[in-house]
């Protein structure tokens, strides 16, 4: 992993496809492209780095089964977890985002993407899957507590051919500058909303408070 | 007689004890599709422990499951019926239930094992692993860890003090109330809290100065070295000494042959389909990742002492030997191998110990610090 550049705007990708080359990498690295430029168009830095899910796929699995990741998937959760913006591209899978992604999403620790500015996305082989950002995409990141920006891009094959108005290139740039916006504007990384266990380590909540809440009404 | 128990032979005059714990699962032999009965699983753990005492290993601890795999309820009779068929081995739990299991009970049945093995019973606390549980017994698993704190509290009482007025959230009031039998000499259980990964638990065993165990099996050491270094921190930041002189234990997970490859050859098929990593990483990686070692005793040996480059020096380090389906045979002689090493493996963990470094708590060191305390007052 690059040694992180607090000055620099940290932009993380995460794509799900599953061919090499995959539609879904295609629209991931069109998205990173706008973003940069639109980050760089507000006179900041930014670093982005990508998160490809198929070579974590067996290492996601195993997480599943012994409750902790691998080293390479360790540092994956580590950038998505530290990240001021997040892209996230899934192919449509069955009407909705890939087990893959979902399972990345899964194992991540709660209250990891509380605040963070997520930008949506999802291929597919026919415009008719793209509802899926709106009915499957955006409660997931809802319920992750992430703020997803207005503009979702989906991608239909037939888009990768089409420079009509309203193309994938204008929505590309759209959905770039909206996450641009809410990256670059955050001066300070997101307030702690909810104590987490690396809150705990860092400073433990001292015994006597833990035998007051345990006698009062707190759910701990 | 009653402090008779301890050491004769000086067995367990030592700054560490090193013994097994079991989870008490019936699992299926994967190299022959065979599950033990549950009888059969009841009694090879009886045969298990008492073995333990014979290749000259200090403790055995029973886990506590209130579900089928596991034959693991009821760990205070299994306990005392091991204790009596044992001479020196030291009794404990891995863990007991504090979460679900009434704090009155749980002081009865322990100090009656207490006068029953003439001291030689300790107990490891844990909020247990198997949601239904709380619900089966009347409990809210979001509370685990408020009901961890509150019930521990109330123990702590029930065995410190004769006659107890007690009121609090999670069970009914008492008033003058007397748990008997007294604790063994007026000196109750030595308690370890066992956690993986709830700094509230580190913190909990800091605070009242009790022991700290880590499972150590199944996650990165990197887990247990968090917790214990916060522990340490903590038990510290409370008065009851220097960090390094804070009670720590850890698991370990462990299968050898006198040729490495002949043991991982042995015991990849049990890995593979074991209940808890199962059908996940490989053994490799999983040897890699985990404190879990496969190989020669050598290796087993240099593995385990290692543990004290991440964890300090310790007072009880326990393996998980006689799970995953693993026939009685082979774990009986998993144990006949670890008493072949055994004197190498004190020698080493006695290796560079310094000498503030607290002994393993023991009834005997528990009488002996009362006393020493009384004589100063």
């Amino acid at each position: 992993m690059t040694p992180i550049n607090r000055d620099h705007r940290r932009v993380v990708i995460v794509s799900a496809g599953l061919s090499v080359p995959s539609s879904t990498r295609l629209l991931a690295d069109n998205l990173g492209a706008a973003t940069a430029r639109a980050i760089a168009a507000r006179g900041e830095e930014v670093d982005i780095q990508h998160v490809e899910l198929r070579p974590l796929a067996h290492a996601l699995a195993d997480h599943l089964l012994t409750g902790f990741p691998a080293t390479e998937l360790a540092a994956a959760l580590d950038a998505v977890s530290h990240a001021e913006g997040v892209i996230v591209v899934t192919p449509v899978f069955s009407a909705s985002y890939s087990g893959l992604f979902k399972t990345f999403f899964d194992v991540l620790e709660p209250g990891a993407l509380d605040g963070t500015p997520v930008l949506v996305a999802a291929t597919a082989g026919t415009a008719r899957h793209s509802l899926v950002l709106d009915h499957a995409l955006r409660p997931l990141f809802a319920y992750l507590r992430a703020v997803v920006v207005p503009t979702g891009v989906f991608a239909a094959s037939e888009d990768f051919g089409s420079t009509a108005d309203g193309s994938l290139d204008k929505r590309v740039e759209r959905a770039a500058s909206e996450l641009a916006v809410l990256v670059s504007g955050a001066t300070a990384p997101a307030p702690a909303l909810r104590r987490t266990p690396a809150d705990e380590f860092a400073a433990p909540t001292p015994f006597e408070q833990l035998l007051r809440e345990a006698g009062g009404d707190a759910v701990r | 007689m009653a402090t008779d128990w301890s050491d004769k032979e000086g067995k367990h005059d030592m700054g560490i004890q090193i013994g097994i714990f079991s989870v008490g699962d019936v699992t299926a032999d994967p190299t022959t599709g065979r599950t033990p009965s549950e009888h059969e699983r009841i009694k090879a753990t009886v045969a298990i422990a008492k073995k333990a005492e014979d290749v000259g290993l200090d403790v055995f601890a029973t886990g506590e499951h209130h579900n089928p795999p596991f034959i693991a309820s009821n760990p205070t009779a299994t306990l005392a019926y091991i204790g009596a068929q044992t001479e020196t081995l030291l009794l404990s739990t891995a863990t007991t239930l504090i979460t679900t299991t009434d704090p009155v009970l749980i002081a009865e049945d322990y100090a009656k094992i207490q006068h029953l093995t003439d001291g030689r019973v300790d107990l490891m606390l844990g909020r247990g692993n198997t949601g239904p549980v709380y619900p089966w017994f009347g409990k809210d698993i979001r509370q685990g860890i408020n009901l961890a704190i509150e019930n521990y509290a109330l123990l702590r009482r029930l065995w410190s003090e004769d006659v107890v007025d007690w009121e609090g959230r999670f069970r009914t009031p008492l008033q003058g109330y007397a748990s008997t039998p007294r604790p063994l000499d007026g000196v109750a259980p030595f308690v370890w809290h066992g956690s993986i990964r709830s700094p509230e638990i580190a913190e909990q065993a800091a605070y009242y100065g009790d022991g700290y165990f880590h499972n150590h099996i199944f996650w990165p050491a990197s887990h247990a070295a968090q917790m214990v270094q916060l522990y340490r921190d903590r038990f510290a930041h409370y008065g009851h000494g220097t960090p390094e002189q804070a009670i720590v234990g850890l698991g370990g997970q462990i299968f050898m042959r006198k040729n490495s490859q002949d043991a991982i050859n042995e015991f990849r098929p049990y890995f593979d389909n074991a209940p808890v990593y199962g059908h996940g990483p490989s053994l490799e990686d999983f040897t890699s990742q985990t404190p879990l070692t496969v190989g020669s005793p050598q290796q087993v040996l240099e593995r385990t002492l290692s543990f004290r480059e991440y964890a300090g020096d310790y007072q009880r380090q326990l393996f998980l030997v006689d799970h995953a389906g693993l026939p009685l045979k082979t774990v009986l002689e998993q144990l006949d191998l670890l008493g072949e090493i055994l004197p190498a493996m004190r020698a080493g963990f006695a290796e560079g110990r310094p000498a503030d470094v607290p002994d393993a708590p023991t009834h005997a060191s528990a009488l002996a610090a009362r006393e020493k305390e009384e004589v100063t007052v």
